[in-house]
């Protein structure tokens, strides 16, 4: 048994996976001797060396056009952008040319890569190094997009994602490379597209992504503890491809449902839950579906500022009894 | 020693130079401080180390002039004489700060001032300061633009775009590449093709190829007068290399292990841009009085804007929901 930390489950995951297959390699911006920004990447160049953990310039455009040339030969590389802010200075490499390539080129090419970043706020980095950036890839066809809420989730989905014949994006969320766990057994694979419940309950679901999915899991605790509220907890963990079945089954169940989600609100992946829940189970709602999101706007630096911005545990826990309360 | 009768930056300037270094540094280490006691959250990207050449470009720039400056800059900002607390402020996450907490220290910003802000992504600015660099043209102004950034930055494709772009336009700009030898945590020499990251290329866009000390401030000052007054009268941008080496990590979570302890010796010890000036300002027979003068009206300063800045109310959390957009709320739907 071995206590991970959501950091070090990352640099686990990206060994196991390159002990398992040669054919795996890791680029990244000071990945290598300094072990990552996040330490995230600690121990991988002393183990595999600069063949296969090269440390590169910053030119993200090159990393990322590199690792698809070497994804389209048969290699299976996984590139670190350091943050996910920074996915638009290489969002032509990742939009039309990593997703698309397959489709164009009638499925002659296939491109094994996964593009692993770290997400999300709390850090208090202000606008440019806190976004939660899921729906940018999620809107585009041929990328697959998974977002870990723990340290065994990292080990289960990068193992599927690195196996995976498509490119992934993988979100590492910053807020959550502290957090610990005990773990039986490191060698997982969950495969993508399979959702994990988080917390029982049939009065009504809550949808998370990430740190999203934690705080609804303890805002879950709570309401059970002092509001007498059983709310279920999915954390969709990927979402594409998405887990629509668990979603429907647990609808059935309760009738009610919110998405919490780290994002500005228009075109977050919520609407999109949002929209196929009303298509497939409108007739099991008892009300429409609520979305907790972070407002219209950028993320703001000062922690007073960016702690009422993202959507908090007490938030979600106010939501969720309006929602049953039928306020 | 340089003969003080021939003297081309004369004792009036050089005191100048002296007062801009010590604010920086005095702020720097002032904000240093504040982390410790946990009064400045988030990160923070400092420039001790590396004050000649905000400071040096601080003094031979002119009232209309613009700046465009990296996340590591508090010292560039304040060069431009943005105030104390409209920087600790900001650092803080006070309403007394540049932007009351909303761009935080990544992204100082003070237009009044020239301080066209601060980027955080690597490259964007150096497009972006073309773009202030062609309306001057455009308008027939006399104003310069000024491009702060390190050497890691000369990898990314921005770059490169931006350099050719300033020439075949003849722009009135300085780009100015602090190279400080590493980028985060890996040394620039290990991830790039040439010697010299910015002039070894300034050829392939039709530049001088041009280093400066840039621990030494009358050479920054010279360099920086030099470059201001060829855009300024239409003789287009300029390219400089300045040496330097930064005396903390690369951010506030890096103590800065991966560089040799004999670098680091050395350059603290024997290239620090305020210890040498210091050395220089008496060779010049400036005396030790008008020297420590300075000294102490600098920290005076800075206590007293941290004083501000720490009586300076928390935002108001409605802030969050100003400036959007240009009618000053964040509303997209009736
Ligand atoms: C496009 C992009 N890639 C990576 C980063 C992360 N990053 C921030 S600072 C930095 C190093 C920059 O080095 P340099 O240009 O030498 O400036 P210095 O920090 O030394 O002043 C990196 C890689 C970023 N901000 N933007
Ligand atoms: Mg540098």
């Amino acid at each position: 048994m071995a206590q991970l930390t959501y950091r070090e489950s990352v640099s686990l995951a990206i060994a196991q996976a390159m002990r398992k297959d040669p054919k795996v390699f890791f680029i990244g911006e000071d990945v290598g001797a300094a072990g990552g920004v996040f330490k995230a990447t600690v121990g991988l160049l002393d183990e595999f060396g600069k063949e296969r953990v090269m440390d590169a310039p910053i030119s993200e455009q090159a990393i990322l056009g590199a690792a698809m040339g070497a994804a389209m030969t048969g290699l299976r590389p996984i590139a670190e952008i350091m943050f996910s802010d920074f996915l638009a200075v290489c969002w032509d490499i990742i939009a039309n040319q990593i997703a698309k390539t397959r489709y164009m080129s009638d499925g002659q090419i296939n491109i094994p890569l996964v593009i692993r970043t770290a997400n999300g706020g709390g850090s208090k980095f202000g606008a440019q190094h806190s976004q939660s950036l899921e729906n940018w890839s999620m809107m585009i066809p041929g990328l697959k997009v998974v977002a870990p809420s723990c340290a065994s989730d990292v080990l289960g989905l990068m193992d599927a994602s690195v196996k995976d014949p498509d490119p992934v994006i993988f979100y590492e969320h910053k807020s959550l490379y502290a957090s610990k766990e005990q773990l039986e057994n490191t060698n997982l694979s969950i495969p993508l597209g399979q959702a994990n419940i988080l917390h029982e309950g049939a009065d009504i679901t809550i949808i998370g992504l990430a740190l999203m999915a934690q705080r609804s899991k303890k805002a879950a605790q709570i309401l059970k503890e002092k509001h007498n509220i059983n709310a279920k907890v999915i954390d969709l963990r990927t979402l594409v491809p998405l887990d629509l079945q668990t979603i429907k089954r647990s609808i059935i169940e309760t009738g009610l449902v919110i998405t919490v989600e780290e994002n500005p609100r228009l075109c977050g992946w919520g609407a999109e839950i949002s929209s196929l829940i009303t298509e497939h189970c409108f007739s099991n709602l008892k009300g429409p579906v609520t979305r907790v999101t972070t407002p219209h706007v950028p993320l703001p630096s000062a922690d007073i500022l960016e702690d009422n911005t993202i959507p908090s545990v007490d938030l979600i826990i106010n939501e969720v009894i309006k929602k049953v309360k039928g306020e | 020693m340089e003969d003080k009768l021939n003297d081309d930056i004369g004792e009036a300037k050089r005191l100048q130079l002296w007062e801009m270094m010590l604010k920086l540094r005095s702020v720097e280490k002032k904000a240093y401080d504040l982390f410790l006691q946990n009064l400045i959250k988030g990160t923070s990207h400092l420039a001790l180390g590396q004050e000649a050449i905000a400071g040096a470009f601080g003094i031979a720039l002119q009232e209309g002039d613009y700046t465009f400056c990296t996340y590591r800059g508090h010292a560039h900002t304040l060069a431009r004489g943005s105030s104390i607390e409209g920087v600790l402020g900001e650092l803080m996450g006070r309403q007394c700060g540049l932007m009351k907490g909303k761009g935080g220290s990544m992204h100082l910003t003070d237009v009044e001032k020239g301080v066209m802000g601060s980027y955080a992504i690597i490259g964007a600015h150096l497009t972006i300061a073309n773009g202030t660099a062609l309306a001057s043209k455009y308008n027939k102004t006399k104003e310069v633009s000024v491009c702060f950034f390190g050497d890691g930055t000369t990898n990314i494709g921005a770059f490169h775009e931006a350099l050719n772009m300033a020439k075949i336009w003849d722009l009135p700009i300085v780009f100015v590449c602090e190279n400080n030898l590493y980028m985060e945590y890996t040394a620039i020499s290990e991830v790039t093709a040439v010697e010299h990251p910015a002039a070894d290329r300034a050829s392939a866009y039709s530049l001088d190829k041009i280093i400066v000390d840039g621990n030494d401030a009358d050479e920054m000052y010279r360099t920086a007068q030099t470059a201001i007054k060829k855009a300024r009268y239409g003789h287009g941008p300029s390219l400089i290399e300045a040496k330097t080496y930064r005396h903390s990590g690369h951010s506030r979570a890096d103590p800065g292990k991966y560089r040799p302890d004999e670098e680091v010796k050395d350059w603290m010890e024997n290239k620090d841009p305020i210890k040498n000036y210091r050395q220089k300002l008496l060779e010049f027979n400036i005396d030790e009085k008008t020297i420590t003068g300075i000294e102490s009206k600098i920290q005076q300063q800075v206590e007293e804007a941290t004083n501000i800045s720490k009586n300076s109310p928390i935002p108001d959390i409605k802030e969050i929901y100003t400036d959007v957009w240009a009618d000053g709320g964040y509303k997209w739907h009736n």
